[in-house]
């Protein structure tokens, strides 16, 4: 049924460097064996080299072509490119996975970061325990069925340029059994793309950095100019680009309001923050 | 390297002497069966000969009892709605857990639009569960729905008892049989089992694929799906299928000549691969009942490898089979009815489905049982579970000597 590529079909008939490395100085798993597919990824670490690298999956034909090229792919590789390497990488050795088996080429990447994460190395040792904590809201879980968090899901989007919950679903596995989280998922995709886009147009602004950007032109350099006239502002709320906001004191009310929102409000905010930027008068 | 095809529940080979029954009706013989003149006498005995051999095939009362369609899939769709169509103050539906999709998802598709649907589970051996069948059935139920046997583990469903069940609870519930997997490897008589409607699929037992066959008994009235001209008494529009309907009928008197030999030969074969597999392989395990199976079936579970590459491997060797693992099918879960079994998760991806037909030969399974063990092996090695397959082998071994 599988338009498998020749690579592919190559790495699960003869898969390179099965098996396990004792005394192995990072080891990394992904998936579970409820899940339908699991991998445990095995590096030998030598002056930051990855000298020796082996892989046990369980799963399908994909899942183990893409074990097996990722480890072939590391070899001989400094840590620092590791670190680089992206299921797409994966993927592309393979020459290409079929769209519904991408996620086994994400298997391969996620197993492969845990392993980083894991190093055995004094120099590169993180607490893991200490980056959960930090990473509190990026390590919940989105989709129950398989156990993918947020974090997941949003490094598939932003790595991929995946735009539906289809695609996440090939990709993650996420909302691919009981369906619940796809809402959630389109969140997501929906807060990446906008941070794509924010990031193009505002000189890398977050989300939440132009928000506190805007409330700050609005506060200390708007509103203080419409004070003197008997009038006010307050920032109701922000909407992609859409700024919404109440006029207070004598500007509501007056017949010129409208004026007063495209030609002062909204020029300034697009002048200091935006040049995108709507201003939406809301009563 | 020969083919090996085992996968016979989900299609078959033609039949040569179906393929030749055909010939004519596309090469001479080409009218329309609804034709006045003589030159279309023959496509319309054609026609009416086939609706003899197959109320014969599964013993219905009348030859107006039967309806040709393109597929199982249509048979079942104009029988459901066409019985709730005629029934529209009833709104409740019965089926099983462990139907086709072809019913699952039209049932589906119903709930959205009102329709109470109760699914009866099975229990680990893929039997149903007759007692909440019973106290499901109510006055507001219009149809029961259960297939003859399952698609995935062979296993039958007592139909007899269930219609006994059903119309002693409520006379007006009809009852719908999906016997796609039955028809041609264990008899069907659809007068002695109490069945209102009932359908089949040709290109399950040696007929192409595209001609499906729907039995709706005399007392029980449906609206057609498909509406245009008065063929199939209006039941199902469309000029007849003549070369397809004569095909058809040839593969049911085929089929009806063999039961014996799927009872006796083919169920000999399929038990010799059963338990040879079951036998060699240590991390193996029978997925389903042992008894009151169809003759062919048979579907077994590999522990802590996962099937899609067990049917890679064995299609590298030639041999053809199926899996209830997520990743043959391109969705992400495994088989719901594997699943409403509750198969152990450590096994529900590594499920194997075998199935046999006549034309199986004792060498082919020699050959598999041969093949087997070494592609399971080569798998087992990958497998990140080894210290469960090492205590799964030693507790083979004790119960062995044991």
């Amino acid at each position: 049924m599988w338009d498998y590529s020749e690579k592919v079909m190559d790495h699960y008939r003869n898969p390179r460097n099965v098996g396990k490395i004792d005394n192995a100085d990072a080891v990394g798993e992904a998936g579970s064996l409820a899940c339908g597919d699991s991998l445990k990824i095995y590096l030998k670490i030598e002056n930051n080299i990855v000298t020796d690298a082996k892989f046990q999956t369980f799963g399908c034909g994909s899942a183990v072509a893409s074990s097996s090229i990722l480890t072939e792919m590391i070899i001989g590789k400094s840590i620092d490119e590791v670190r680089k390497i992206t299921n797409k990488d994966i993927a592309d050795q393979l020459g290409g996975l079929p769209p519904e088996k991408m996620h086994c080429s994400v298997m391969g990447y996620e197993a492969l970061e845990d392993a980083l994460k894991n190093m055995r190395n004094n120099d590169e040792y993180i607490d893991m325990d200490e980056l959960r904590s930090n990473e509190n809201t990026s390590e919940k879980i989105v989709c129950n069925c398989f156990g993918i968090t947020e974090n997941m899901i949003r490094e598939a989007v932003l790595q991929n340029g995946l735009k539906t919950v289809d695609e996440v679903t090939n990709y993650t596995k996420a909302g691919g059994a009981c369906g619940k989280c796809k809402n959630t998922i389109a969140n997501i995709i929906n807060t990446c793309s906008n941070k794509e886009k924010s990031e193009d147009n505002q000189n890398n602004l977050t989300f939440a950095q132009k928000i506190l950007k805007i409330n700050n032109i609005i506060e200390n350099q708007i509103s203080p100019e419409l004070r003197k006239d008997g009038g006010d502002i307050t920032l109701v709320d922000i909407d992609g680009n859409n700024v919404l906001v109440k006029l207070r004191g004598k500007c509501s009310g007056c017949k010129n309001s409208h004026i007063t929102i495209k030609a002062f409000v909204e020029s300034t905010l697009r002048q200091t923050v935006d040049e995108n930027i709507n201003v939406i008068e809301v009563s | 390297m020969t083919l090996i095809y085992l996968d016979n529940n989900a299609t078959t080979k033609t039949a040569p002497e179906v393929l030749e029954a055909m010939f004519p009706y596309f090469e001479e013989q080409y009218g329309n069966p609804s034709s006045i003149y003589e030159f279309a006498k023959k496509s319309n005995h054609a026609v009416k000969n086939a609706r003899a051999v197959l109320k014969d095939f599964i013993n219905a009362a009348d030859e107006k009892e039967i309806i040709f369609t393109s597929c199982g899939s249509e048979s079942a769709n104009t029988a459901i709605r066409g019985v709730l169509n005629m029934n529209k103050n009833k709104r409740h539906i019965i089926t099983t857990k462990v139907e086709h999709p072809c019913v699952l998802n039209l049932y589906k598709t119903l709930e959205k639009q009102g329709y109470k649907v109760d699914y009866i589970g099975v229990n680990s051996n893929g039997e149903l569960d007759l007692a909440e069948l019973e106290q499901a059935v109510n006055y507001d139920t219009a149809l029961v729905s259960v297939m003859h046997a399952n698609n995935e583990t062979g296993v039958i469903f007592p139909i007899e008892k269930i219609s006994e069940i059903i119309k002693s609870k409520n006379k007006e519930t009809k009852f719908f049989v999906d016997a796609v997997q039955t028809a041609g490897k264990i008899p069907i008589d659809v007068q002695a089992c109490g069945i209102d409607l009932l359908s089949v699929s040709g290109h399950k037992f040696h007929a192409p694929k595209g001609i499906g066959v729907l039995y709706v008994n005399s007392k029980t009235a449906i609206t057609p799906l498909i509406i245009g001209g008065h063929q199939e008494r209006g039941l199902r529009a469309g000029t007849e299928n003549v070369p397809y309907i004569a095909g058809l009928a040839k593969a049911a008197e085929l089929a009806s000549d063999g039961l014996k030999y799927e009872a006796t030969e083919v169920k000999r074969l399929r038990d010799k691969l059963e338990s040879g597999i079951l036998r060699n392989i240590y991390n193996s395990r029978l997925n389903t009942a042992v008894t009151n199976r169809v003759p062919n079936t048979t579907n077994i579970g590999f522990e802590y490898i996962e099937g899609e590459l067990i049917l890679l491997h064995l299609s590298d060797s030639g041999i053809c089979a199926s899996s209830g693992s997520a990743c043959t099918s391109g969705s992400l879960e495994p088989s719901h009815v594997l699943r409403a079994m509750n198969v152990p998760f450590t096994s529900i991806h590594g499920s194997i489905r075998f199935s046999l037909s006549r034309y199986t030969t004792e060498k082919e399974i020699d050959t598999v049982i041969e093949v087997m063990p070494k592609i399971i092996d080569k798998i087992r090695t990958l497998s990140p579970y080894q210290d469960e397959l090492e205590a799964l082998k030693k507790l083979k071994s004790s119960n062995y000597q044991g």
